[in-house]
């Protein structure tokens, strides 16, 4: 090869063929998709809650998409059904995932609907789950002498409680919180759903 | 639907009949005529067969090599820009070696730091990637760059000056883009966490690398384009545009947007620093032993097939997940038709190395850059067979991808710069590495390192899978069965990181001498291309 150009052309054609068939041909099948029937936007105080988890970058051990019974035990686990592309709509940034150092996410909300126990698992993990890896989040919230009017003080157990004073939740933790109890879809997916159904040929496995 | 699907295939069709046709007229015009005898472009005239070893037993003076004497000249040219980014690769690379040594202590020390957001383990370990990825590989990729290309062209590196500005606002946006996550500033999505605002600076800093390089390509004074050329040439026109339409922001979201990122994603890989570092070994290994490439048309095939097949690969990320079954099918047949290029590459280098061993016993750069050639191959086949759907199963989200896109990013690309950084500085400034066994205990301390790190991730990785797809374990088992191999992780890192603390150090300690060249050496074109 000996000259610039056509290589040059013959590379950004090869991107180009790869673009369509990966970005724009994907695109054009979502689409056109309108969102999972029940599925609600995110109030304002669950957007910024989302905001905060994406700052966090809870992304980088929690994936928000489980995987059909065909391929891994994800329902048994209470995560869900197996996701679909119209349970993403209103997702901007998309907080898909790629590992699993902690459990799937996509409905967590309805797994674990109570403010007070996800207030006290972000500060002090360990407070519920002994095996847990999770970093503690205290950063999210303040430690005072006494609640005040409208405080949510957080319950821990005596040894991780701080040696005087009250842990009372910020707006940022609340906010998150309420972003995590928004993460419910258990509703049915609709028919002909878009998701890669490459492995339903397979039996479930056990 | 059916529309676009049957426009798609049509489209497809299209495109193939004329990447066809523009492949006939090619050939037809001798324009990818090849021959064994362009595999000694890298050579000046009577330089092939004589090897290029400098040993830390026996420090490279600068005159052992005549023929590096006459090169001389080319490298005075692409002096200041190779220094700059090697120096600021070198630090980003110990800067971001610190944040993953972080990242992976609070895996197993979760308790560890966590008053300030700025080390939480979310945003430790997305500096650490965006330092390393952006910082180390990319700058010092470029360094790379900048000195080979005038070489193989025998022809100095034309607007020197640019890539110096280039570095500067590229060190800029580096260390912006990592504060501004370090604070909670980020776009959101893996290998896309730089905000777009400063994304624009990366951006403009890019142009003025590709720039000088496409001017000096088009000035070679050689006709033939050398195959390190072919893989430089093309990742300098695919990187700027995936980077920019990447990361121009609010048109893309959901599971649409998951598609793009892991287009760009698993390009940035594929299409940088997968041909950044490709394109240095096939300079660097022959180079150095003195020898051509084993077949220099097959190396025709790697490079085609790479570019055909590694830009399709990004949907494998998404197996199982909420995208369309086509496009994952199509990424994990492209995944695995990823052996035939690598299988191409690995003989073209790995037979010129097999048969000249003794130079990988003398030369400490030639067995840095042949460690990682052969990673590469690891890695790629790795990376193939993660793809099948039974295995991704088991291994995807777990930490052993983690360990792949080391083997990856590390055990290749990185180990190819260490190689070429340490035959690059001696020849650019004229000084010799001031403690010459301080490179073999890099060598031995990053190689020790990152085996454990690599084997304690793919073990506890597969664990956690395994841990994960059994219904009747609950999913506390596949956090317990990883901790010990997560605090070796830890310990392998340690070693990695004090081997990027020696070079740091030899590094400074060299330029600290200043060069031995001065400026009014001067290029003298005559000498560099013949006898």
């Amino acid at each position: 090869m000996n000259r610039i150009v056509p290589l040059a052309t013959l590379a950004l054609g090869i991107l180009a063929f790869a673009t369509l068939l990966l970005v724009i041909a994907p695109a054009a099948q979502i689409r056109q998709l309108s969102a999972t029937p029940g599925l609600q936007p995110y109030t304002a105080q669950e957007q910024r809650g989302r905001d905060i988890y994406v700052a966090q970058g809870c992304l980088y051990c929690h994936s928000q998409q489980p995987r059909a019974p065909e391929q891994a035990p994800d329902a048994q686990r209470g995560w869900g059904r197996a996701a679909v592309a119209s349970d993403y709509v209103y997702d901007r940034p998309h907080q898909l995932g790629t590992m699993r150092t902690g459990p799937d996410l996509q409905n967590v909300g309805a797994r674990l609907p109570s403010r007070d126990w996800h207030l006290t698992h972000l500060y002090q993990p360990r407070a519920i789950f002994d095996w847990s890896i999770m970093p503690a989040y205290r950063y999210l919230f303040e430690v005072k002498a006494r609640a005040e009017p409208g405080d949510i003080v957080v319950a821990l157990p005596n040894e991780f409680r701080p040696d005087t004073g009250v842990v009372v939740a910020s707006e940022d933790a609340l906010d998150l919180v309420a972003y995590l109890l928004a993460l419910d879809r258990t509703m049915p997916a609709p028919d002909g759903a878009v998701r890669d159904h490459g492995y339903e040929s397979r039996e479930p496995s056990e | 639907m059916p529309l676009t699907v049957g426009l798609l295939l049509a489209l497809s069709f299209a495109v193939s009949l004329l990447a066809l046709a523009g492949l006939i007229w090619a050939i037809n015009n001798r324009q990818l005529k090849i021959e064994q005898a362009h595999a000694y472009t890298i050579f000046a005239e009577g330089e092939a067969g004589e090897p290029d070893v400098d040993t830390p037993e026996s420090p490279l003076e600068i005159d052992r090599n005549q023929y590096d004497v006459r090169r001389a000249g080319l490298d005075v040219v692409s002096r200041a820009p190779v220094l700059l980014l090697v120096g600021s690769g070198v630090f980003w690379l110990v800067l971001g070696s610190f944040f993953g040594l972080l990242a992976s202590l609070k895996l197993h020390l979760p308790d560890l730091l966590t008053d300030q957001a700025f080390f939480t383990f979310g945003r430790a370990r997305t500096v650490h990637l965006n330092l390393v990825a952006y910082g180390w590989l990319s700058m010092t990729g470029i360094a790379v760059a900048m000195w080979v290309t005038p070489r193989i062209f025998h022809t100095p590196l034309r607007f020197a000056r640019l890539p110096v500005i280039g570095a500067v606002l590229w060190n800029i946006g580096v260390a912006s883009g990592a504060l501004a996550i370090a604070n909670g500033w980020t776009d959101g999505e893996e290998w896309l966490e730089i905000p777009w605002q400063i994304d624009i600076v990366l951006a403009v800093a890019g142009a003025f690398f590709v720039l000088p390089l496409l001017a000096t390509a088009a000035r070679r004074e050689v006709d033939h384009i050398y195959v390190t050329g072919w893989y430089y040439l093309a990742a300098l026109c695919w990187f700027p545009i995936l980077f920019t339409i990447a990361n121009i922001p609010y048109i893309h979201s959901g599971a649409q947007e998951a598609t793009v990122n892991w287009w760009f994603a698993h390009n940035v890989l594929g299409l940088w620093l997968t041909p950044l570092g490709v394109g240095a070994a096939y300079y660097f290994i022959p180079k150095i032993i003195g020898k051509p490439i084993y077949s220099y048309s097959l190396s025709l095939l790697g490079f085609w097939g790479l570019a055909l097949f590694y830009s399709q690969v990004g949907i494998h990320h998404l197996i199982g997940g909420p995208v369309p079954t086509w496009v994952v099918t199509l990424s994990i047949v492209h995944s695995v038709m990823m052996f035939i290029p690598v299988i191409a590459v690995a003989i073209n280098q790995h037979v010129l190395v097999a048969r000249n061993m003794w130079a990988v016993r003398e030369s400490v750069p030639l067995r840095f850059v042949a460690t990682g050639a052969l990673m590469y191959t690891l890695a790629s086949f790795q990376g193939s067979i993660e793809a099948l759907r039974s295995v991704n199963s088991v291994t995807h989200f777990t930490h052993y991808t983690v360990g792949h896109a080391h083997l990856g990013a590390y055990g290749f690309v990185s180990l190819v710069m260490f190689g070429a950084i340490y035959y690059m500085l001696p020849r650019t400034t004229g000084r010799a590495w001031p403690w010459p066994r301080a490179i073999a205990w890099h060598f031995w301390l990053v190689i020790g390192g990152f085996a454990i790190y690599f084997v304690s991730l793919t073990i506890g990785g597969l664990l956690q899978g395994f841990a994960m797809l059994d219904a009747t374990r609950p999913f506390a088992d596949s956090v317990r069965v990883t901790i010990a191999y997560l605090e070796w992780r830890s310990i392998g890192g340690a070693l990695m990181t004090a081997g990027h603390l020696l070079l740091g150090a030899h590094v400074v300690a060299l330029l600290a001498r200043g060069p031995a060249w001065t400026p009014d050496t001067g290029y003298n074109p005559e000498p560099a291309v013949s006898e």
